[in-house]
């Protein structure tokens, strides 16, 4: 039954610093790579190569422009994916039963076996987090990459979502919302980390942590950090200097 | 959204047959259950409408073979139970149908429950797109009303002419299919106001999607992809939003003026069967246009992340 659980033992989910993240998007290449070859159908591209390719991701970075009432704008690049919310949407409205909420972990997923690819999930969904595939026809979402979190043939450094894994500047985090204790739970708390569209009542797992605030009104002269040191020559050094100049 | 043919035909034809069922199941309260050549073109109708607007919708699927698991999930999905509940009104509607025609007893009872099962239906037909909060002029209890009085509307219209064919007159059935007519765009009127006023002012922002909102405004810098993908297909519809007004107004005139002259002219005594099988088929083409603006107009949630704010 498509029911969602009452409740979960774990809130497995991923924590987005958006004061972190760079926009490589290398974390979109990477969930494609793992995801193509892992879990469920691959993710099929159409016309790759050609004028106009479409091709199913599980995981996009959009980059917005933020203006404040004064001051300049600032960019912040955002990754997007499923939020594994507790109070999903997409997994209700399924009539087939594909998609579920785990009660064990809370991950949301699609068995693509009883997938009738009705979309009536992604149109359920207020974010955009599931795509059809184009080739195979049924509906693909990030997994969290449940086939690696409890890989056991992976080493242990690997056993984490593949586009936290990947990422290198380190905005990515993965592990147990439930947990009050976990450290990204801490690190929730301690950067006021958000909900996305609260106002639809979907209550996200996955948390996004805001861009710091930037330090200070004053313009800080970058230029006074370039200039080289130099000191003033000593002893026969400033002799030659002192007669040089006067020639 | 983007107006699938295939969803459009499924809830104007299914919405028609189903309204139909009603109008042939309701009467059988007073003892006016259909018979004879009636019962025939009534029935073959209805099932040719409501089946074949099912049929329609599984054309929407990536796996239409597997269809039949849609009735497994009656509990939480509205989907479901609209396949549920078209299965039993047809089963239902079937039985009734054999006892008008052959004359077994039991209508009574049967034509009243059809009746309600068909409107039943309807609702539920309603609820896939009203349930929706990511889809602020779905989300209302204007969509199940209107769905609702324009199945009625068409089951009354198609009644009128049939039993003008095909029994002694069309009877009350031109006034009332009028009234309904009437209610039916009056509401549809109210649902588009009121869509219009949540368009202004959506319920999910970019500043709400993005969290962003307490640093200022904010805007669609650079998308993730630089071609389309499934989520700009499906859900970043815009292409009627501009002729909106213009489809309006011809949805009205062609579904709503047109049929509400035509049945007060059939009631009248003018040439009932041709003026209500005239009006049948305008209030059709009116719904196929309003259902057509009813996703072309209808803006997702998601599409928050993709606003750039350019004039």
């Amino acid at each position: 039954m498509t029911d969602l659980p009452r409740a979960t033992d774990k809130k497995l989910g991923l924590v987005i610093d958006l004061d972190t993240c760079v926009g490589c998007h290398a974390c979109v290449i990477s969930c494609k790579e793992w995801n193509t070859g892992g879990y469920g159908a691959p993710l099929s591209d159409r016309d790759a190569y050609g004028a106009e390719p479409v091709g199913a991701f599980l995981n996009r970075v959009h980059t917005f422009e933020v203006t404040p009432e004064e001051g300049p704008a600032m960019n912040v690049h955002f990754p997007k994916s499923c939020l594994h919310c507790e109070d999903a949407p997409c997994v209700t409205v399924c009539p087939t039963g594909a998609s579920f909420k785990r009660s064990a972990d809370g991950i949301v997923l699609v068995d693509e076996s009883i997938c009738i690819g009705c979309g009536l999930c992604a149109w359920a969904c207020p974010y955009g987090a599931r795509e059809m595939d184009p080739s195979e026809h049924v509906m693909k979402k990030c997994t969290l990459c449940v086939d690696r979190i409890y890989n056991d043939n992976l080493a242990e450094e690997d056993r984490i979502p593949s586009c936290v894994r990947t990422c290198p500047a380190g905005a990515r985090h993965f592990g147990d919302l439930g947990d009050p204790m976990s450290d990204i739970s801490l690190l929730v708390a301690a950067r006021d980390g958000m909900d996305l569209m609260p106002e639809q009542g979907t209550k996200p797992v996955n948390k996004y942590l805001p861009p710091r605030p930037k330090v200070g009104d004053e313009q800080v002269d970058l230029a006074a950090f370039c200039e080289t040191p130099h000191a003033e020559p000593q002893g026969f050094f400033a002799w030659v200097d002192r007669m040089l100049e006067k020639v | 959204m983007h107006p699938a043919t295939s969803i459009i035909v499924f809830t104007v034809c299914s919405g028609a047959g189903f309204g139909l069922l009603f109008a042939l199941g309701l009467p059988a309260l007073w003892g006016d259950a259909p018979s004879g050549a009636l019962a025939w073109a009534g029935f073959i109708l209805a099932f040719a409408l409501s089946v074949g607007g099912l049929m329609s919708s599984t054309f929407h699927l990536g796996h239409p073979e597997r269809a039949w698991r849609a009735f497994s999930q009656w509990r939480s999905s509205w989907l479901s139970r609209e396949g549920v509940l078209a299965v039993v009104t047809l089963g239902l509607a079937g039985f009734y149908a054999l006892a008008c025609i052959i004359g077994l007893p039991g209508a009574a009872i049967l034509g009243p429950l059809t009746a309600v099962m068909s409107l039943l239906t309807v609702y539920a037909t309603s609820m896939i797109y009203a349930q929706l909060k990511t889809v602020d002029r779905w989300h209302t209890l204007l969509t199940p009303l209107c769905f609702l009085a324009f199945a009625t509307a068409s089951g009354e219209i198609i009644v009128g002419a049939l039993r003008a064919a095909f029994a002694d007159g069309p009877g009350i059935w031109p006034l009332t299919a009028a009234l309904s007519i009437f209610i039916a765009w009056t509401l549809k009127q109210r649902a588009w106001r009121q869509g219009d006023a949540r368009a202004v002012a959506p319920v999910s922002t970019t500043e709400s999607a993005t969290g962003l909102g307490f640093l200022g405004s904010v805007r669609l810098f650079e998308a993730p992809h630089t071609g389309p993908n499934y989520l700009l297909n499906e859900m970043g519809f815009t292409v009627a939003r501009r002729h909106a007004e213009k489809l309006r107004f011809f949805a009205v005139l062609v579904g709503g003026f047109l049929p509400m002259i035509l049945t007060l002219m059939a009631s009248s005594g003018l040439a009932p069967t041709v003026t209500l099988v005239l009006g049948s088929v305008a209030l059709l083409a009116g719904l196929f246009i309003e259902r057509w603006l009813f996703f072309a107009e209808a803006r997702h949630s998601v599409m928050a992340y993709y606003d750039r704010r350019t004039a």
